[in-house]
Parts: C-alpha cells; sequence; structure tokens
C-alpha cells in the first residue's frame, strides 16, 4: 500500500505500537534570534504532538540543543525530521530512538505536609534519592531526577499527600558514547 | 555562518549609512528592479535610493502587488524577485504574496522596514512582527539588528531564497539600524554552515531509478514545476524521447513539456485531461519529475497510480513520501538528475502503450461548446493558435484559470504562470506585471476572470504608468465561476453569494489611460486578440464577455478517484430555425 495514514490529529491518542510510538529526537540549532520559534512553530503549523520539550545551551556557544519527545507513526517520524532538517537554523537532527541513549528528568515538586505527614514524604524521598530542597511548616519542596518512569512513580507516590505546585523540565538526552553492549 | 572572502565593489573604509549599505547591496547582487511602496520607516533608504539609479524601482499601488509583481518577475526570468516595503502595514500587505511564493517556490526576497530597535515591542507606530508573523511562510527571515551585520544578511537571503528549493525570504530593517554607519563590504560568496541543499543524487538511487524504468510497459512521467526550476526542459525531452514515454504536467509543470509533440499528454489532476489521469492510473512505472503530489493531481491517493512502482525526483527530501510513499527516490537537482539518468536509458517498447493513450485521446478529447456567447474556452484556443505558444500567459486563479491550463498549447517553460499552491485571486495582472519588467521578448498577457481582476485592479494605474506592452484579458462571465461551479454541482445548485455586480471594466480601463475593448460575440475575438497583440504602445485590455454558466471539465471531484471523473455531458442540441444552437469542439494535445 502506497498510502500514508496520518492518525487523527486531535481528539485521542491512539495506542503505540510497533509503528506508532514516542520518539526522543536532538536538535542541534544555531543559538540566533527566533532559532526555537521556528522549530516549536512548525510542530503547531503540522499538527505534530509534542509531549516534552527542553532547550538549553551545548559546548559550543553559538548552538543550542533540544530535546523533543514526540509522537507518530514512522512517517510521520520521518516528515519531522526532515521538516526539521528543512528549518536553515538546524545543524543536525538525531532520532534517539534508534539508538542507545541515556535520558534524565528533573522535577520540583512542592507537597503539603503536616507534622504527622512529613516523616513518610521524608522517607519517599529517601527511596527515589530526592533532595529537600525547601521546607516550610505545612509544606516541603523535593527535587528529583531520573528518567521519565522515575519521575512519574515519585509523583504518583506524593500525589496522596496533595502536591501544591509541580515542575518539570522535560526530557533532556545523549546518545551513548558505547552503542554494543551496555 | 558566513564566511566573507573579498571585499565587494566598494573600496573599504568609507563610513555608510546602513540605507547606502543596503541599496549598494542590492547593486551588488545584481538586482535591476525592486517593487516598493516607501513610508515612514523606509524613508532612509528611499532616500539612498535617490542617488543609486542603478536600480529600477518600480511604484505599486499597494504592497500586495509588489510580491506578487516580484513572484511574476521571478517566474520568468528565473531571477530572485525583490520586495521593499515599510513596516506595520506595508510589511502585512505582503504577506498573501509571501505565502503564495511560498506554496509555489519563487524564488522571492521581502525588505520590510521596522521601528527603531528601542521601539520594537512597543506597539509603536506603524510596528507589527513581521519576522513572526511571516515565519510559517518563508524558506526563512532575519531581523538585521546590527549595521555590520547587514550586508552579510541580505547576501544570504539572496543565497537561500534562490537555491535548493526556492523560495521567499524576508529581511526586517530597523530604522535606526539603517542611519547606523560601518564600512560597506559586499561578501562575494557565502556559506551557510546549516544550510547544504544537495544538488547531486545520489548515483545508486538513479541507476536503481534505471533498472525500474528498463522494465516499464506503460510509463508515465508526471512533470511538475520543479523541472522549469531547474530548467530541465531539454532533459526532460531526451528522456521523454529516448523512452517514447508520455508525459502529465501539473499546473506549474505546463510548458516544461512542449504540447505539440505526440507523447504530451496535457496537465493532469482534478481538472486534468481525461487520458493523461487515465493513463496514470493504468500505468506500471510512474517517474515524478519535481512535483509534490498535491492533493489536486492526487485526488484519493490510495488510488493514485495504484499499479505503478514509483520513482520521485526532487530537490525537498521532505516532498519525498509525505503524501504517497515511492519506491525510488532521488533527492537532487532535477536537471542534474535527468543528466545522468538520460545515460542509462535505452527506448522502451511503448508502442502499444502510446496507440492506446492516442485511442483515448480521440475518444475522450478536451471539449467545449460553443454557440452565439462566446465561450472563454474558445478565447484560449483562439489565444494559443494566434501567439503559436509564444507568449508569456499569467492566470489569475478559478475556472478562466483552468481554461487556459487546458486549452492553450503550451510549448515554453517559463511561458505559463499562476498562483497554484496557495490559489491567490488577484495574482495574475501584478504577476503579469512583473514578468513585464523582466522579460522583453515575448508578450505578457495578463488572464482573469472578473471577480480576480477587482482584487487587484489598481496596478492598472502602475501598468500604465510604465507604459508596459502587456495585454490584459478579463474573462468576464459575472459569477465566481469556480464557486458557481461547485454549488451547482454539489451544492443542489444552491448559489450563494457568487453573482457579481460589476463595474463597466471598459471605461474603468480607459479611466486609468488604457486602450480597452470589449468583445461580446464569438466573431469578434480572433480580430480582437490579433488588434490586441499588435497594439505596441504600452498596455491593452480587453473583456471578453463569455457565457454565465459554463463548467470546467473533465472533473475529478475533490478526494475522488479517475473513477469518478466527471466528463462534459453530452450537449443538447437546440434547433433554432433548423441551426444547431451549440456544436461541441474539441481539442486533442499531441
Amino acid at each position: 500500500m502506497s498510502h500514508i495514514e496520518h492518525p487523527p490529529k486531535s481528539g485521542s491518542e491512539p495506542k503505540e505500537t510497533e509503528h506508532y510510538k514516542r520518539h526522543t529526537i536532538s536538535i542541534l540549532v544555531e543559538n540566533k534570534f527566533g532559532a526555537f520559534n521556528r522549530i516549536a512553530g512548525m510542530f503547531a503549523a503540522k499538527g505534530y504532538n509534542i509531549d516534552s520539550l527542553s532547550v538549553g545551551p551545548t559546548e559550543e556557544e553559538d548552538v543550542s540543543r533540544m530535546t523533543i519527545v514526540t509522537r507518530g507513526d514512522d512517517q510521520i517520524i520521518e516528515q519531522i525530521t526532515k521538516q526539521l532538517n528543512k528549518l536553515i537554523d538546524t545543524l543536525k537532527v538525531v532520532d534517539l530512538t534508534f539508538e542507545n541513549f541515556v535520558d534524565r528528568e528533573l522535577v520540583l515538586v512542592k507537597v503539603q505536609t503536616t507534622q504527622s505527614t512529613r516523616p513518610e514524604i521524608m522517607q519517599i524521598a529517601e527511596i527515589f534519592r530526592a533532595k529537600i530542597v525547601d521546607i516550610s511548616p505545612r509544606s516541603v519542596t523535593l527535587e528529583s531526577t531520573g528518567s521519565q518512569q522515575k519521575v512519574d512513580a515519585i509523583i504518583k507516590m506524593l500525589k496522596p499527600f496533595g502536591i501544591k505546585e509541580l515542575a518539570r523540565t522535560g526530557r533532556v538526552a545523549l546518545k551513548r558514547e558505547f552503542q554494543g553492549e551496555v | 555562518m558566513s564566511t566573507q572572502k573579498a571585499t565587494g565593489t566598494q573600496k573599504q573604509g568609507r563610513m555608510m549609512t546602513g540605507a547606502e549599505i543596503f541599496v549598494r547591496s542590492l547593486v551588488a547582487e545584481g538586482v535591476e528592479v525592486v517593487f516598493g511602496y516607501p513610508g515612514g520607516a523606509t524613508i532612509g533608504i528611499y532616500d539612498a535610493l535617490v542617488d543609486l539609479s542603478d536600480i529600477k524601482h518600480v511604484l505599486v499601488r499597494h504592497e500586495q502587488g509588489a510580491t506578487h509583481a516580484a513572484e511574476g518577475y521571478a517566474k520568468a526570468t528565473g531571477k530572485p524577485g525583490v520586495v521593499l516595503v515599510t513596516s506595520g502595514p506595508g510589511a502585512t500587505n505582503t504577506v498573501t504574496g509571501i505565502a503564495d511564493a511560498f506554496m509555489d517556490s519563487i524564488p522571492i526576497v521581502v525588505f520590510t522596514g521596522q521601528v527603531s530597535l528601542p521601539l520594537i515591542g512597543n506597539d509603536a507606530f506603524q510596528e507589527a512582527d513581521i519576522v513572526g508573523i511571516t515565519r510559517p511562510i518563508t524558506k526563512h527571515n532575519y531581523l538585521v539588528r546590527d549595521v555590520k551585520e547587514l550586508a552579510k544578511t541580505v547576501k544570504e537571503a539572496f543565497y537561500i531564497a534562490s537555491t535548493g528549493r526556492p523560495g521567499p525570504v524576508l529581511v526586517d530593517l530597523p530604522k535606526d539600524v539603517m542611519a547606523h554607519k560601518t564600512t560597506f563590504h559586499y561578501p562575494e560568496s557565502v556559506e551557510v554552515r546549516s544550510y547544504k541543499p544537495v544538488v547531486e543524487g545520489h548515483p545508486k538511487q538513479i541507476k536503481k531509478a534505471a533498472e525500474v524504468i528498463s522494465t516499464a510497459k506503460r510509463p508515465v512521467l508526471y512533470v511538475g514545476g520543479g523541472a522549469i526550476q531547474s530548467n530541465a526542459a531539454p532533459e526532460l525531452r531526451k528522456l521523454a524521447e529516448t523512452l517514447q514515454c508520455p508525459v502529465t504536467t501539473t499546473l506549474h509543470g505546463l510548458g516544461a513539456f512542449p504540447e505539440n509533440s505526440p507523447l504530451a499528454m496535457g496537465m493532469l489532476g482534478m481538472h486534468g485531461t481525461w487520458y493523461s489521469n487515465v493513463a496514470v492510473s493504468y500505468c506500471d512505472v510512474l517517474i515524478a519529475v519535481g512535483a509534490r503530489f498535491d492533493d489536486r493531481v492526487t485526488g484519493k491517493v490510495e488510488a493514485f497510480a495504484a499499479e505503478a512502482q514509483k520513482i520521485h525526483i526532487d530537490i525537498d527530501p521532505s516532498a519525498i513520501s509525505k503524501n504517497v510513499k515511492v519506491d525510488v527516490p532521488i533527492v537532487g537537482d532535477v536537471k542534474r538528475v535527468l543528466k545522468q539518468l538520460n545515460e542509462m536509458v535505452q527506448r522502451l517498447d511503448t508502442k502499444d502503450w502510446l496507440a492506446t493513450i492516442q485511442q483515448w485521446k480521440k475518444e475522450h478529447p478536451l471539449r467545449y461548446r460553443s454557440g452565439d456567447a462566446i465561450r472563454a474556452q474558445y478565447v484560449i484556443q483562439k489565444l494559443g493558435e494566434i501567439t503559436g505558444g509564444d507568449a508569456i500567459v499569467v492566470t489569475d486563479v478559478g475556472q478562466h484559470q483552468m481554461w487556459t491550463a487546458q486549452f492553450f498549447k503550451w510549448i515554453h517553460p517559463r511561458s505559463h504562470i499562476t498562483s497554484g499552491g496557495l490559489g491567490t485571486m488577484g495574482f495574475s495582472l501584478p504577476a503579469a506585471m512583473g514578468a513585464s519588467f523582466g522579460r522583453k521578448d515575448l508578450p505578457v498577457i495578463s488572464i482573469s476572470g472578473d471577480g480576480g481582476f477587482q482584487m487587484n485592479s489598481q496596478e492598472m494605474a502602475t501598468v500604465v504608468e510604465h507604459k508596459l506592452p502587456m495585454k490584459i484579458f478579463v474573462i468576464n462571465n459575472g459569477f465566481l465561476g469556480m464557486v458557481r461551479q461547485w454549488q451547482e454541482l454539489f451544492w443542489r445548485r444552491r448559489y450563494s453569494h457568487v453573482g457579481l455586480s460589476n463595474p463597466n471594466f471598459v471605461k474603468l480601463a480607459e479611466a486609468y489611460g488604457c486602450t480597452a475593448y470589449r468583445v461580446e460575440h464569438s466573431s469578434d475575438v480572433e480580430d480582437v486578440i490579433r488588434k490586441a497583440l499588435a497594439h505596441k504602445d504600452g498596455p491593452v485590455f480587453v473583456e471578453f464577455v463569455v457565457e454565465q454558466e459554463d463548467n470546467v471539465y473533465p472533473m475529478i471531484p475533490s478526494g475522488q478517484t479517475v473513477n469518478e471523473i466527471l466528463d462534459m455531458p453530452d450537449p443538447v442540441l437546440k434547433p433554432s430555425n433548423g441551426v444547431p444552437e451549440e456544436s461541441l469542439m474539441t481539442v486533442v494535445k499531441g
């Protein structure tokens, strides 16, 4: 079949299958005025999903790295990488999904506390090797880093206590140096 | 990042304003014509233009006219078109033309004035974030924040607009930056490290394509605007003739292959010829050349050339497998790829296939009815016959556009200019004006409907001012004909706001100082066309009053397949005084 099926661009999200899944795409871009907008705007204009997007400087002063987590079938992902490459400011696009890579995310969670719940929260923090970065009589703020699953897990554990505020960075990722047995 | 090598035309050392550097950069770039409109933010640039007369500045009457004129100039000449407008409304008025150039891959560079850097973001007078507004409709755009970056940015803008898959580039020029001073160096070459278009096709892929072609029994060449953009008409002709392969072109491909060749099948797609659409659906190898599988071409994509192995040659990697998955993609410049392919292919045995197509051409020619009222198709056919295809024809959008594509016999590349992707009504008159500034070798003919003509008719003043030897044809059927046709065919003939109450077009043209004719009888059509073509002293305007409710056939309804093609219903011949009121004209291409 030669027809390319595009899943509905709005509405319910299709289930992940072998051909429709989450991809982590790493993009090196010229650190120029408007470069970030061009990339984010392209995703919006073409109707592609962005699950998370993080951007920051790299070892080269005039280059930024963007890490985008997106979803789609093989053809959509192919189009996304082509459209990213088409933008003039893009230096390099790598779909890490096909590589061995490390990824991390950081979360800050401000949890409601009482005297009685504080020890339990501290215990959870210890299990997840999270840091306590702020404390007050009624709340405690935890910092945790790890894979997306780990971050999801600590949030789930803290939820019953009442999450007052939460901030996640989105995923950052780098290709592993050794691509063989790791 | 750009590398600056030698200095430009100017000796180093003298301090100049940004405005002067800008104008000198255009001269160094070889710009001959600028389409523009001055304003507060560009007053410094316009002052610099006074002393530098190497560039012809054309004062348009609306900034949309400037962008379309630049498009027409670029399409007719192959050189980038240049626009210069002021900030705010001047800039936003260029948006439609920029979007049009983006959809049709036309190299234009648009320079917009901007408020001074400290005022940006303050809702200053005539401020608009034009870089933000045009980000999704430009190939690239810039805001020049430092006068030292100016010359390099101009160089990059022209380079990016005209290389790879061409497109519009916008450069925003803040007023204070144009007053700041520095020395002038125009870089001779440019290198953008993040932009390296692939022009050479991969040898393995070309070889693979040649292998697939060698197996073909029913091949079809499907040719788009990319073949014209890369000046590949000779290579294309050689390939078609070597293979003995029939050729169909898209709207933008018209002229890439001469329609007086027996291999030509005319246009394909929604209003393409019956036989080209049927040939594509029966072909076993489809060779797509600089075309992008647009929905107006494919209809229902699953059914488009469903039997065929598909080869796709395109300079833009993102055009490949975007709508239709192809078997052999080749990324590269069409001309270069075809040259290499030509060395690897041999004549195919397509005698039966060509005979079948010939039969289809006889059975299902392009047809129209002729009677007392003038038929637009007849006007176009006569124009084609009288000019012999030696003209640059610039159409607008709608029925007349499709009839022109169908009934004019296209011979030369760059002889057909239209708004395809965006479908911008009001395109023809300013685009033809731009073409007329760029090409003096052929007559330039603007064809519009009565609706589209009124969308940019203000440019009549510019045309007359410059005494351009243009022929301006308006096909007046008193309707927004294409919408009316859809309402007739698909909306139970419930006509909603498609009838036009028009001015007296001849008086309007005369008010601008233009010679004008109105043609109301078929018998006068030929004479007036000849008279218009012979008119050398400035523009001439002709209104053809045509049949009000005529339809464009054949038609494949949107999103459907060739099986659902609507060919023209057989005419009901109503005898009056023993003479049939209507008769059927047929036209076969190739």
